[in-house]
């Protein structure tokens, strides 16, 4: 069984058309994340599935049954919100029982639900607090509780971590995967952090101006990117483009290599002078313009290397990614 | 830290105006009232002096409850003013829920419409609204004021209060939808205690102009039993005799209940919201 299917689903804000066509679907127990640059309408396609919005045009379907018409509430998901949206006048346990209330489930279930909850998000000593009273890691957990007591068919996640700080967001993280780990049900997220959607994803789908650019693995999408926007969105640092002319006379394409795949070789075809160099202590980034294009190339462990100095670099075999001038990819 | 916060100087400063200011505020106020409690003669002679042994008096209070029903007209004021507030209140934070909420056509036009009413006196139409009040049979109704100070006070509170909404965080909104919170409960339990502040903003500036209101009185209401303080009190005042212990003492009894209004109100002001939903 699906999940959730989208089909043809269009979506407009007066003549702004923000979803193009989309068609997805996600398997039972799957994590899929949807990743894009700001306004590419990810959130919104959310919100669609959420039932927060309607569609335009097409159909969305969740556990096999259309929901078009279906108000959110009763499609069976829930979902967690950047601001975490917590309601402020209800402590932890209320915050977390609200929904079931609603629903009418029995005092008896409620109090399971929210031992479970509680339990797996380290939660027990809260309970009794305001969500004024928390700090942001634990309203976060709270939300995240809010939406595990509901036992949804389907989770939606708009963005959880961005209000976090970067030590709380790799934490964040870790406990995402293992929930979906404990849970095995289907998660939908979004991000416009790559890394985010790279490292919890089993399916990421890429959007760009409300449309779908690639769905694949996050590997396949990493080895074998459909075109310049893609190669370009994952991975960090940045796939290097450049006029393939650099290396050959006359080419007309763009060349694409990762940083990773550059290696430094006195017969290497790029030569290139150094602007920059970040030692990571694993790694070192070293930035250098290659005439007046710029290239960042990671060298794997620590390297001396001092700005302003020239350097030649190889690409590795097999390496190299070609595109057309609309970015499309060109293979063989 | 702040400097200039910190500096005794600028602090004493500081409260030194605050205070000056309270004075000048409450210099009229205190003024009354220590006159209220003095013989005719005695306020004449020195209005500032405080109610001594010999000037005190409570002629002024007997005045006042002797004559006229004094107890009926306040409580007619108190009936107009509560209830039009209420009415504002409930109607004005609905409509703007709705304006900052919900997409639909003219949603704009309407906000605009709605907003018309700040800038179009309400007087200009009274001749209107009197024969309306006379065609409806309203005419000396306290149902024609509180009709009358509701759509007087609505323009504002729309347009104050959408924009406090417009702020209250769309995820919590969503949460609760998500949660299967009906769009009332939404409102009245989410959104309601996140504007309060702009509630009892709205409540005070509609609630003294309504109290101290002569103009809709005299003209919608002027009859014995549905005369309001304000119109009451107008009796003392005569064309070439007027009775300034019965004016100040029925002055003194109306700042009452609006003080006790506006403490209500004004505690909520201070209070602020509690945040902690949204970072």
């Amino acid at each position: 069984m699906k999940a959730l299917t989208l089909t043809n689903v269009n979506k407009s804000f007066g003549d702004v058309h923000v979803l193009k066509d989309i068609n997805l679907e996600v398997e039972d127990g799957e994590f899929v994340v949807f990743v894009g640059p700001s306004g590419c309408g990810k959130s919104t396609l959310l919100r669609v599935i959420a039932g927060l919005e309607d569609v335009s045009s097409g159909e969305v379907s969740i556990g096999g049954e259309i929901v078009n018409a279906t108000p959110p509430c009763r499609r069976g998901i829930a979902m967690v919100f950047q601001s975490y949206a917590l309601y402020p006048h209800l402590n932890v346990r209320k915050n977390m029982s609200l929904a079931l209330k609603q629903e009418k489930q029995s005092k008896q279930v409620i109090e399971e639900r929210i031992a479970e909850a509680t339990r797996m998000l380290n939660l027990e000593d809260y309970l009794e607090r305001y969500p004024s009273e928390l700090s942001g890691g634990q309203r976060q957990r709270v939300a995240i509780g809010r939406a595990i007591v509901r036992h949804p068919k389907l989770f939606l996640f708009d963005e959880p971590l961005s209000n976090l700080d970067a030590a709380l967001r790799m934490n964040t993280r870790l406990e995402i995967a293992n929930l979906h780990q404990q849970l095995k049900t289907s998660m939908v997220y979004v991000t416009h952090d790559q890394s985010e959607a790279m490292t919890l994803a089993d399916k990421i789908v890429v959007l760009r101006a409300g449309r779908v650019e690639q769905v694949g693995s996050p590997m396949e999408l990493y080895n074998n990117p459909v075109n310049q926007f893609v190669a370009g969105f994952l991975g960090s640092p940045a796939m290097n483009f450049m006029p393939a002319s650099l290396i050959s006379e006359g080419d007309t394409r763009t060349l694409g290599v990762r940083p990773e795949d550059l290696f430094q070789s006195d017969q290497g075809p790029l030569k290139a002078s150094v602007q920059h160099v970040e030692h990571l202590g694993g790694d070192t980034n070293v930035i250098a313009k290659v005439k007046d294009h710029q290239i960042t190339a990671r060298l794997f462990g620590q390297h001396d290397i001092k700005p302003g100095a020239e350097l030649s670099f190889g690409i590795a075999d097999g390496k190299s990614f070609y595109f057309d001038k609309d970015g499309a990819r060109l293979r063989g | 830290m702040n400097k200039a916060r910190t500096n005794p100087l600028n602090t004493a400063a500081m409260h030194g105006a605050l205070i000056l200011y309270t004075l000048i505020a409450l210099f009229p106020v205190f003024v009354i009232l220590i006159n209220s409690f003095k013989t005719r003669k005695a306020i004449f002679r020195e209005p500032l002096a405080l109610p001594s042994a010999d000037s005190f008096s409570m002629i002024g209070y007997q005045t006042v409850m002797k004559q006229g029903d004094f107890f009926l007209y306040f409580q007619n004021s108190m009936i107009v003013t509560v209830v039009s507030l209420t009415f504002i209140l409930v109607f004005g934070a609905m409509a703007a829920f709705a304006l900052s909420e919900y997409r639909f056509k003219g949603n704009m036009l309407m906000g605009l419409y709605l907003a018309l009413g700040i800038m179009i006196p309400i007087r200009i139409g009274t001749v209107a609204i009197l024969e309306m009040m006379v065609a409806t049979g309203l005419v000396n109704s306290l149902m024609a004021l509180i009709l009358v100070y509701t759509a007087q006070g609505l323009p504002l509170a729309v347009f104050i209060l959408s924009e406090f909404m417009r702020q209250v965080s769309d995820d919590l909104k969503n949460a609760g939808r998500i949660d299967g919170l009906s769009e009332y409960t939404i409102f009245f339990r989410l959104v309601l205690p996140l504007v309060r502040p702009a509630m009892a903003t709205v409540a005070v500036f509609n609630m003294i102009p309504i109290w101290n209101d002569l103009w809709f009185p005299l003209i919608l209401a002027p009859a014995e039993e549905t005369k309001t303080l304000t119109l009451g009190s107008q009796v003392f005042i005569g064309q070439f005799v007027t009775d300034w212990n019965a004016v100040l003492s029925a002055l003194s009894m109306a700042i009452l209940p609006v003080l006790v209004l506006y403490v209500i109100f004004s505690r909520q002001l201070i209070r602020g919201i509690t945040s902690g939903a949204v970072k």
